[in-house]
């Protein structure tokens, strides 16, 4: 990895680890302590390491200074407690006196998973909002930038700024705690910690936000999250076996994604030689264990549409299924792209005249998707109509990729 | 935007057709359900079983059905959301069970809670 995007990529992947640790060591109540500390190990990080070189174990370097600016405000905290406030000490509530034992700092890759599938399970409680819950989990489980966050949510720093804070005086008003939550509230929050997930996962895979054609780190994070709940038996349910296979099969696409240029290469361009063989049949196995039950849920069909796009032949049968898929889909669970997915899918089952009949009806007028859609549909049929939508398309796309795309399709018109 | 019920009107479909019709027209009520639900403007709906069905009538008489002319017979109904009854009718219009002769779709507006 080059020097300058360690220190992105460790923050990305440690500092969450450090906040939960912290967070379930001194209580959740102090959740900016911990942010804090964290906050300044990085920064720490980076204004030594350009001075003196990086050091053989980043991670540990990043753990051990944690450690110590964790036990040092341990110990300031005791000090204050002992000698400051005397009279409210050895009540109930707040820190106690940590002895040296208790002052330790458990950044073992067990007390690791523990601390994170707690912590999602407390910020996904239904005393904050969805919304709430969502960008508390990418910045607090994912490391997630508060500029990260507001584009994912189409939004803007400040307000997730205070977003964030409210959510986060709220938890401290309830009193939440860290620890697993019972079968119950496993059910009511499951849907939650899954829907941030799989936004995680969508995030690294599309990356709207960036100009980058992929970023894998966060693509594995989701995994690694939705695998922790696979190996924790409680919340080892079909539908997080589904999302996992879902993200197992669009991961086995990570290379043939992206062309040499770093440009990226479309499903149907894709060399399938650099499909990613043991992701799929991880897709497959973990598709297999989603399959029972009687809740069907997004993700089961998500993941079987997925699974049908591993398979490369255009057979009359994939489309078919793929579109059936993607009718039910749509009555669970609708979202724009869905839509066009499936009027993609409808043009291979039943034609594109069928399929240009149903697309002009869905009226995504402010989605360049759509003006894709509709030019791939009168290609051949009308390229003049073609070569307008592609225009349109060309028009409202943001990122210089989506351009290009577009581009080569007029210029082959 | 209100919710229309669109009720659908129909024999039962194994007693007049093959398995293979009866699997056509499967895939055309699929596609038409998801023609709608693409358009964000699907909202919920069943089909209804025809075996073992029963009418309860004044004073808890109950008998077999189906009912009255055959091709009266509910079939299912599907809850869309529509900007007006005409927006309701043209989903009404592509149900697959309007091929045939006699069968019908009742579209009508489902009340608000308001009453209005």
């Amino acid at each position: 990895m080059e020097r300058g995007a360690l220190i992105p990529h460790l923050f990305r992947t440690e500092y969450s680890k450090i906040i939960v640790v912290l967070c379930k060591r001194f209580g959740f109540d102090q959740m900016e302590i911990a942010e804090d500390i964290a906050s300044d190990t990085f920064l720490a990080a980076a204004q030594t390491w350009p001075l003196h070189g990086i050091p053989p174990h980043p991670v540990a370097w990043l753990y051990h200074v944690a450690k110590n600016k964790a036990r040092n405000w341990l110990q300031r905290e005791a000090v204050f407690r002992h000698k400051v406030s005397p009279g409210a000490s050895g009540t109930s509530g707040g820190l106690g006196f940590p002895g040296p034992d208790e002052q330790d700092i458990d950044l073992s890759p067990k007390n690791i998973e523990d601390s994170q599938l707690q912590m999602m399970f407390a910020i996904c409680t239904p005393v904050i909002s969805a919304e709430a819950q969502i960008g508390l989990s990418l910045r607090i489980l994912c490391g997630f930038g508060i500029e990260e966050i507001a584009d994912a949510f189409l939004s803007n720093k400040e307000t997730i700024n205070k977003r964030l804070f409210r959510a986060k005086e709220k938890l401290r008003e309830e009193k939440i705690s860290l620890r697993m939550p019972g079968v119950r509230e496993i059910d009511e929050r499951l849907p939650t910690v899954l829907i941030t997930i799989y936004l995680l996962f969508s995030e690294g895979y599309y990356s709207l936000s960036q100009d980058t054609t992929l970023r894998k780190d966060l693509c594995f994070e989701a995994m690694r999250l939705c695998r922790m709940l696979i190996e924790n038996p409680p919340t080892n349910k079909p539908e997080v076996n589904a999302l996992l296979s879902l993200m197992c099969f669009h991961a086995s696409r990570f290379e043939a994604r992206v062309g040499q240029q770093g440009e990226m290469v479309l499903y149907d361009d894709q060399d399938t030689a650099l499909w990613d063989e043991e992701l799929i049949s991880q897709g497959g196995y973990y598709l297999s264990r989603s399959a029972h039950g009687p809740f069907l849920s997004r993700y089961h069909l998500e993941a079987s549409i997925a699974y049908w796009h591993c398979i490369k032949e255009d057979t009359a049968e994939k489309w078919e299924n793929i579109l059936q898929l993607y009718n039910r889909l749509l009555q669970v669970e609708y979202s724009p792209i869905a839509a066009l997915n499936r009027t993609f899918a409808l043009a291979k089952a039943n034609g594109k005249e069928a399929a240009i009949a149903e697309a002009e009806k869905l009226l995504l007028t402010d989605n360049h998707f759509y003006y894709t859609l509709l030019g791939e549909l009168y290609t051949g049929i009308d390229n003049k109509k073609a070569i307008a939508h592609f225009l349109l398309a060309l028009y409202l796309a943001k990122t210089t990729t989506d351009k290009r795309i577009i581009q080569q399709k007029i210029d082959r018109l | 935007m209100d919710e229309f019920m669109l009720i659908m009107r129909h024999p039962d479909g194994k007693k007049v057709a093959s398995p293979e019709q009866m699997q056509i027209w499967m895939k055309q009520t699929m596609d038409w359900i998801g023609g709608i639900a693409a358009q964000n403007k699907y909202v919920g709906g069943n089909g209804l079983v025809f075996d073992d069905s029963r009418v309860v009538r004044h004073k808890n008489v109950v008998t077999n059905g189906p009912f009255g002319e055959i091709a009266e017979t509910l079939g299912g109904y599907m809850i869309v959301r529509a900007e007006s009854i005409d927006e309701a009718v043209e989903f009404a219009k592509g149900c697959p069970v309007l091929q045939g002769e006699g069968n019908s779709m009742e579209v009508r507006k489902i009340a608000r809670r308001d009453g209005a």
